[in-house]
């Protein structure tokens, strides 16, 4: 919403200054958006008169003039073709900021000629007007006087927002009453008595049964007469100043009026409506109506419009149609004041897709007593300026059913918001916001909002506007009471999960990314997902149409960002959700992660290391360690996903549940994303993974073995596709209670212990619990390990 | 006594010129080994008379005595030699490179999230969280949006093909419906603080599909405005680490909160920078207000006993403000350099008693 200063001092009796008032709109509730002062850039500028002008000598385009500043002579070299003497025009003094030109105004000399300053034309103080030459001012515009004084350009801009509840503000009337409210003017009274006509109008409406619900009332009036022309000079400035560009008197009319009491009206020229009758009526499927913005629109049976008995030439307080609109010739007006039902409007507007100032202001409801209440004011305002005569009223509608008693507690106020504050100061404001307040006995109001305040219903709208004229700052500070001794902690069990894992990747080596949840539905197929249900309706584009099954692909797309980028050695993770159906349970948390690249740097030492599938595999080891699950008790099943390396990846088993899987990605998915390097991927659904029971928070017992450990290294040829795992758990079965650490230390294939099969080679280590092995014990320990490796797993020991 | 004079004089010569210990270990044998010349000098001794013996046999191991004295202190000198001679070789160019490590650093967002969970915590606040892909009811109408509310439209909400029952389920364009779950699921007191993914249909240089929101909500006796303000005021300045941080409270509108309020920082930009502190500007930072009696009696609560305040805030602002990144797409491009530029280390946790600025 933009106005200016002096506009809303028509409305305003007031002394304060454009701050105080720009202020007092903000703590109103109205946010200052911008404030264009011209002053501020323009209040150098000044009137000069040029007394003589000679050619330059070295220059054939430029002239020497000698200008009289106030009664001192300055040399200027100007370039203008109209410069002359006896001219009046605008003088930029060394010193001032141009700014059409961006330029501060130097003393200068010009191809050998001082220059003391610039005269200027309106494309150089960003003004409208003919920029052919420097600007041209009347015989009695006055040496010395300020120029922005002289064109009445001294008055601010201001451009506020107003929120959406706030339509009685999107006129500027409205927005004096909140200032005179809270003491920063008075609001001036405003002629709204009855003009009764001198004649009956030959148009009147007609009001379709089933359209009474969505059109309470609409009033309208004839002008005989009229003369259409320019609007005057005062206006013309005011509309432009806010963004209006001025059309004639009769249309910039209405927009002055929706502006200045933000009450939106339909101007039709009467000469060109067929019969004597304006139609209020749902439009026809497919009727058309060539709006004034030159496009035509085809309407449907649910929206509002108004026409003769040629058809519709209106939608409803949206947009007039170009036949029955107002033209510099137009003679006779039907001036037309109405109040729609916002919600109709609204989605009439919507499905036309038309963003107009009266839809903006029919939307947000209206003063329900307008039609009626303003149409006096605007008879002789239009009389006023384009002359006529006025006819009586004819008005359809049962009327706006705005009134609403809300029976409130002045107590409420402190009990909400905590200010203190009087009775008698909360009722003032109420009744100089245009509230009617009327006293129980039981200490309780009955409030009546007034006819433009339709979005107050209930008691908080209430302490909400007593709040809002008392002023925020008037709240106190007030500390929430403590809840416990005990500092709880923020994150509950389930919730510190993320949180711990997210520090253990990072330490680990991985970066932290934040995808979005939706991937293209055609890459979601790929990795399990991409059902229809998961689809949007209303897509930014088709790469982001589908919620994502998996964070992989998307870590993929980001992989191959930072390839294409020249990043060879890429290591990302992202903790986040992933979606299997739209059910509450079927989100849920995922930690994935892609790798690609050297895991370990080469240097002067050491060669470096490709990421492998090992390198996965550690990382959800370490997932689940965070978790506190043993990584001993994981199973490998092999395959991995169908989006892994059939031969290098697995699902991590805990028992029966797949908490997720790791390998390197298979290579048809990496040409699908454009990776042309080998990619080693995890995916662990945090959910999946079993919460564990909060253990007390002391320790069991510290209990060292007092004896000596033993280790024992072991070979076994076995066959090929016999798995480690299963060799370690045949190990393990024969000295359970003894082996208190297994690992393998070689894995050979080859030649020497021939085609399909395999040499592994396990270290173990052996702790006694209550005396040191003897060489017998050691002795029968190793054949157990033997024999249960060569029953289990078809093995031998290597020799 | 002659000989074991001379010996002696002769061993305390050797020894004292032993170049290395190999050598003095020799002398040593020559000396006090079991065929050593002192050794021989004391198996005489058993010839001799008693007293001659004691005589002898005493002069005999003073010697031996003096000679393990010199042995000892040449043999520690010449270890000492020896050591330095070995350190000596095994010198190195200390100043080449340590071995490359892996590193990595947690995304600000993650980073900002710890910090305003810190904050609350510290009131007594705990995390709630609820489905990013919600119902109608939750996102909207039990928030007082009204059917016909523009915030529903496409352009400005993402929804999902409709389901069996024609319902077309949306992507919470904010963390207020966890709100309405809380308050239908549990009785006051709450105070919950709601970090997550939000969803709305904008795609330009300072919109994102996907944003992050932190939600609050403190329902309890006698949760009145004043609250909302110590409570706002305490997190803008602890968060942004200014003691004396300026907070503005303006009147504003949002269909779940009546009074509603908006919450600025002072602020002053200097040669296109923004600094947080006391200014000449504001910056317009989270949304509040006491909760509408008609959300609360949507969630089954009775207004005229219960009451409380909300908030919410744009997580990714909060972090580009206070860490001064400039565009908001950035965050969810992954690009490595800017996670590098912007990111956090690991240890670096942020907390109350470890700071979070």
């Amino acid at each position: 919403m933009k106005f200016t200063l002096n506009w809303l001092r028509d409305h305003l009796d007031t002394s304060c200054s454009l701050n105080e008032i720009c202020e007092g709109l903000v703590s109103l509730g109205h946010e200052v958006e911008e404030i264009i002062d011209p002053a501020k850039n323009l209040s150098d500028f000044r009137i000069v008169e040029i007394r003589d002008v000679n050619p330059h000598p070295e220059a054939d385009r430029l002239k020497v003039c000698s200008v009289d500043d106030n009664g001192t002579l300055l040399q200027i070299v100007c370039g203008a073709p109209n410069a002359r003497a006896g001219l009046k025009t605008v003088l930029a003094p060394v010193g001032s900021y141009v700014p059409g030109i961006d330029i501060v105004i130097k003393k200068s000399n010009i191809r050998g000629q001082e220059s003391n300053g610039m005269l200027c034309a309106f494309s150089e103080l960003e003004l409208d007007g003919n920029s052919d030459g420097i600007i041209e001012l009347a015989e009695h515009a006055e040496i010395g006087t300020s120029y922005i004084e002289h064109a009445d350009l001294n008055d601010p801009i201001i451009e506020i927002a107003i929120t959406p509840n706030r339509g009685d503000c999107l006129g500027v009337r409205g927005i004096a009453r909140d200032l005179s409210a809270a003491g920063f003017g008075k609001l001036k009274s405003l002629d709204a008595s009855e003009c009764s006509g001198v004649f009956d109008s030959p148009i009147h409406w007609e009001l379709a049964q089933d359209c009474k619900e969505i059109v309470p009332r609409v009033t309208g009036r004839f002008f005989r007469n009229v003369s259409n022309g320019d609007c005057p000079n005062w206006m013309e400035k005011r509309l432009n100043a806010v963004g209006q560009r001025p059309i004639s008197a009769l249309v910039d009319i209405t927009n002055y009026i929706m502006i200045d009491l933000g009450r939106p009206l339909h101007a039709f020229d009467a000469d060109k409506i067929n019969g004597d009758t304006l139609f209020i009526r749902r439009a026809e499927n497919e009727e058309k109506i060539f709006a004034l913005n030159e496009k035509e629109y085809t309407c449907t049976s649910d929206m509002l419009v108004i026409g003769d008995k040629d058809g519709a030439d209106d939608i409803a307080g949206i947009m007039g149609g170009q036949r029955t609109g107002i033209s510099n010739t137009t003679k006779n007006l039907f001036l037309e004041i109405a109040v729609f039902d916002p919600v109709n409007v609204a989605t009439t507007g919507r499905s036309l897709n038309i963003h107009s100032d009266a839809r903006y202001r029919f939307e947000r409801g209206l003063d329900g007593e307008s039609p009626d209440s303003l149409s006096g004011y605007i008879a002789r305002f239009v009389q006023k300026i384009c002359g006529g005569e006025i006819s009586h009223v004819v008005s359809v509608g049962d009327g706006v059913k705005w009134q609403r008693k809300i029976t409130f507690k002045p107590e409420l106020t402190r009990q909400l918001t905590g200010i203190e504050l009087a009775h008698t100061e909360q009722s003032n404001i109420l009744k100089d916001l245009g509230f009617v307040v009327k006293h129980n006995q039981d200490n309780s109001w009955e409030v009546m909002p007034p006819a433009w305040r339709n979005d107050v219903d209930g008691e908080a709208d209430l302490v909400e506007e007593i709040v809002r004229i008392a002023g925020y700052d008037k709240l106190p500070m007030v500390s929430l009471p403590a809840t416990s001794v005990v500092a709880k902690p923020v994150y509950s069990h389930e919730q510190l999960r993320p949180v711990l894992l997210r520090r253990m990747l990072v330490s680990a080596g991985l970066y932290e990314a934040v995808t979005f949840s939706f991937m293209a539905q055609s890459d979601a197929v790929l990795f399990d997902g991409g059902e229809e249900a998961l689809t949007l309706v209303n897509p930014i584009s088709s790469e982001l149409d589908c919620m994502r099954p998996s964070i992989v692909p998307n870590l993929l797309q980001a992989l191959s960002r930072n390839m294409n980028r020249g990043t060879k050695n890429i290591r990302l993770f992202e903790i986040g959700p992933v979606f299997h159906g739209t059910k509450e349970t079927d989100q849920t948390l995922s930690c994935s992660g892609v790798l690609s690249g050297d895991f370990q740097y080469g240097d002067w030492q050491s060669n470096a290391r490709s990421v492998d599938v090992f390198d996965v595999k550690k990382i959800m080891e370490q997932i689940c360690e965070t978790l506190s699950i043993s990584s001993h008790s994981l199973m490998m099943k092999t395959p991995g996903p169908k989006w892994f390396h059939p031969g290098q990846s697995a699902t991590m088993m805990l028992g029966k549940i797949a908490i997720g899987s790791f390998g390197m990605i298979h290579p048809e998915i990496l040409r699908e994303f454009d990776i042309k390097a080998p990619v080693a991927a995890f995916d662990c659904s945090i959910n999946a993974v079993p919460k564990t029971r909060k253990k007390s928070v002391a320790r069991a017992l510290f209990k060292p073995s007092a004896f000596q450990t033993v280790e024992r290294d072991f070979a076994f040829v076995l066959d090929q596709n016999v798995s480690a795992s299963s060799l370690l758990r045949a190990v393990k079965a024969a000295a359970k209670e003894q082996i208190s650490d297994i690992g393998i230390f070689d894995v050979y294939e080859g030649d020497e212990i021939g085609h399909g099969k395999k040499s592994i080679a396990v270290k173990i280590q052996l702790t006694p619990s209550d005396a040191t092995f003897t060489e017998a014990e050691l002795q029968q320990i190793s054949n157990d390990i033997i024999k249960s490796v060569e029953k289990q797993c078809l093995a031998t020991l290597r020799g | 006594m002659a000989d074991i004079d001379y010996l002696k004089e002769k061993f305390l010569s050797d020894i004292s010129q032993a170049s290395d210990l190999e050598q003095l270990n020799e002398i040593k044998i020559a000396a006090l080994g079991k065929k050593g010349a002192i050794s021989e000098e004391l198996s005489k001794l058993g010839k001799m008379a008693a007293d001659a013996r004691r005589e002898a046999g005493q002069i005999i191991n003073s010697v031996k005595q003096d000679l393990n004295y010199a042995l000892n202190e040449r043999h520690a000198t010449l270890a000492k030699q020896a050591l330095e001679k070995k350190l000596e070789t095994e010198k190195i160019d200390v100043s080449l490179p340590s071995r490359p490590s892996v590193h990595a650093k947690i995304h600000p967002l993650s980073r900002t999230m710890e910090e305003i969970s810190a904050i609350f915590s510290d009131m007594g606040f705990v995390i709630a969280e609820g489905p990013e892909i919600e119902t109608d009811e939750h996102n909207f109408t039990a928030l007082n949006i009204p059917p016909e509310h523009p915030a529903r439209q496409e352009h400005d909400t993402f929804y999902l093909k409709p389901d069996e029952s024609g319902e077309r389920p949306v992507l919470r364009t904010h963390t207020s419906p966890v709100q309405i779950r809380t308050m239908r699921s549990k009785e006051p007191p709450i105070r919950i603080i709601v970090p997550g993914r939000t969803y709305r249909s904008d795609h330009d240089a300072t919109h994102s599909p996907m944003f992050h929101q932190c939600e609050g909500l403190v329902i309890g006796p006698n949760i009145h405005m004043g609250h909302l303000k110590a409570t706002l005021i305490d997190f803008c300045r602890s968060f942004f680490g200014v003691v004396e941080l300026p907070v503005r409270f303006r009147p504003s509108y949002f269909p779940f909160t009546e009074p509603s309020a908006e919450v600025d920082i002072g602020c002053s930009r200097e040669d296109g920078g923004l600094k947080i502190g006391a200014g000449d500007d504001w910056l317009e930072i989270l949304g509040s207000g006491m909760v509408n009696p008609r959300v609360l009696e949507n969630c089954g609560y009775d207004p005229s006993t219960t009451q409380g305040f909300a908030f919410g805030m744009g997580i990714e602002r909060l972090a580009m403000l206070k860490y001064g990144i400039p565009d908001l797409r950035t965050f969810y491009d992954s690009d490595l350099r800017w996670l590098h530029h912007y990111g956090f280390m690991p240890h670096d946790v942020a907390g109350l008693h470890t700071g979070i600025v």
